[in-house]
C-alpha cells in the first residue's frame, strides 16, 4: 500500500525558523544572516557595519571550533554569543532560538554570522529577515557560478578586500554577470574592512529595514 | 557531510507515517541543487535502517535536474557550466525552484 507522504526532509527546521523570525519582528529586530567562505573578512565587516549604526546590534558567531571572533567583537563592546558547532557544517533553527535566548536582543539588528561556507549554510532557513553575503576579491570571480545557491538567497552582496583589486585578477564584470544570472536584484556592494571604505550603502540599506 | 543527519530525518518521517506496519520502499525525491548528495544518502540508508522497520526498505531515488527560466521566451533550460543564458534564443535564464527540492514523496508499506 502506497502512502502519500510530500514531507520536506527539514520541515522542522523551517517551521522553528518562522516562529522565531516572527518573534523578532515583534520585537523590532531586524535578524541578518550573513553567509560567506572562511577568510574572507565576515566579522571585519561587521564590525565596520556595526560602528557606523545607530542601532543597538547584537552578534551571534557560529563557528566549528574556537571564539575568537566572539572574544574580539566583546572587546569592542558588542553583545555578541558563540555557537560552536563541534564538527557541523550550518547553523540550524534549533541552534539559534538558544542562542537568542541567552542573548536576549532588544529592538535593533541581530546578526547571525554563519559558519564559513558558501554551500550548506545558505540551505537552511535560521530566523532571518534577510541574507546577507560577503565574497572577497581574493575568492576569485566565478564563485557565482561555482556556488549558485548562496547567490541566490542573498538580498545584499558585499564584495569585500576591494583595496587588493590592483593586485588579484578578479574580473568584475564576469563575477556580476554571474550574480545577475543568480540573482536579479541583490545590490553588489564594494568594501573594503581593511580601509573602512564602501559601508555607507550597507548602512542606509540595512538603516531603511530597521 | 550532513546527509546522515537528513537520512535519520528521512527515517523518522517514514517510521511515523507507516503505522507500525514494515515500510518496503520510500519515494524520495533529490533535486540536483538542494545541496544534498543523493549517493550519500544511499550510502547511510541501510546503516541508520537497520533494526527499525525500514530496515529492508529500497531507498527509490528520484533525481531532478536544475533548471533556469529564460526571461525572453520562458523556455526553462538547464544550464550550461559558466553561462546562464537559454539555449533556444540567448536571453537571460533565472532560477526557479526546480532541481531544490528534497522530500519523502511517498512510502509503500506492507499490507
Amino acid at each position: 500500500m502506497e502512502v502519500d507522504i510530500w514531507q520536506k526532509i527539514y520541515q522542522k527546521n523551517k517551521e522553528i525558523a518562522t516562529a522565531l523570525s516572527e518573534k523578532l519582528r515583534e520585537k523590532e529586530i531586524l535578524c541578518v544572516n550573513v553567509l560567506g567562505s572562511p577568510g574572507i573578512g565576515k566579522t571585519s565587516c561587521l564590525i565596520e557595519i556595526i560602528k557606523r549604526l545607530d542601532f543597538k546590534s547584537y552578534v551571534i558567531e557560529g563557528d566549528v571550533e574556537a571564539d575568537f571572533d566572539t572574544v574580539k567583537l566583546q572587546k569592542l563592546g558588542i553583545n555578541a554569543v558563540q555557537i560552536d558547532t563541534h564538527g557541523a557544517c550550518h547553523l540550524d533553527s534549533p541552534l539559534i532560538e538558544i542562542a537568542v535566548e541567552e542573548l536576549s536582543p532588544e529592538k535593533g539588528i541581530l546578526f547571525i554570522e554563519n559558519i564559513g561556507n558558501l554551500i550548506c549554510p545558505a540551505e537552511f532557513k535560521i530566523g532571518e529577515h534577510i541574507i546577507v553575503l560577503i565574497v572577497s576579491v581574493t575568492d576569485g570571480s566565478d564563485k557565482p557560478y561555482k556556488y549558485p545557491l548562496a547567490f541566490q538567497k542573498a538580498d545584499i552582496i558585499i564584495l569585500n578586500k576591494c583595496d587588493l583589486l590592483p593586485y588579484v585578477d578578479f574580473d568584475f564584470d564576469f563575477f556580476s554577470q554571474g550574480v545577475r544570472g543568480n540573482n536579479k536584484t541583490a545590490p553588489i556592494i564594494k568594501v573594503s574592512a581593511k580601509t573602512g571604505e564602501g559601508f555607507e550603502d550597507i548602512i542606509k540599506y540595512l538603516e531603511k529595514l530597521c | 557531510m550532513h546527509e546522515y543527519p537528513a537520512t535519520v530525518e528521512i527515517i523518522k518521517i517514514a517510521i511515523e507515517k507507516s503505522n507500525g506496519k514494515y515500510v518496503k520502499q520510500i519515494n524520495l525525491v533529490v533535486g540536483d541543487l538542494c545541496g544534498y548528495v543523493a549517493s550519500s544518502v544511499e550510502l547511510y540508508f541501510p546503516i541508520i535502517a537497520e533494526n527499525t522497520c525500514c530496515e529492508n526498505a529500497v531507498l527509490n531515488i528520484e533525481r531532478i535536474k536544475p533548471k533556469l527560466k529564460c526571461e525572453k521566451c520562458g523556455e526553462l533550460f538547464e544550464r550550461e557550466l559558466f553561462s546562464f543564458l537559454c539555449k533556444k534564443c540567448g536571453g537571460d535564464g533565472f532560477p526557479t525552484d526546480i532541481g531544490t527540492e528534497f522530500f519523502v514523496r511517498s512510502i509503500e508499506i506492507a499490507d
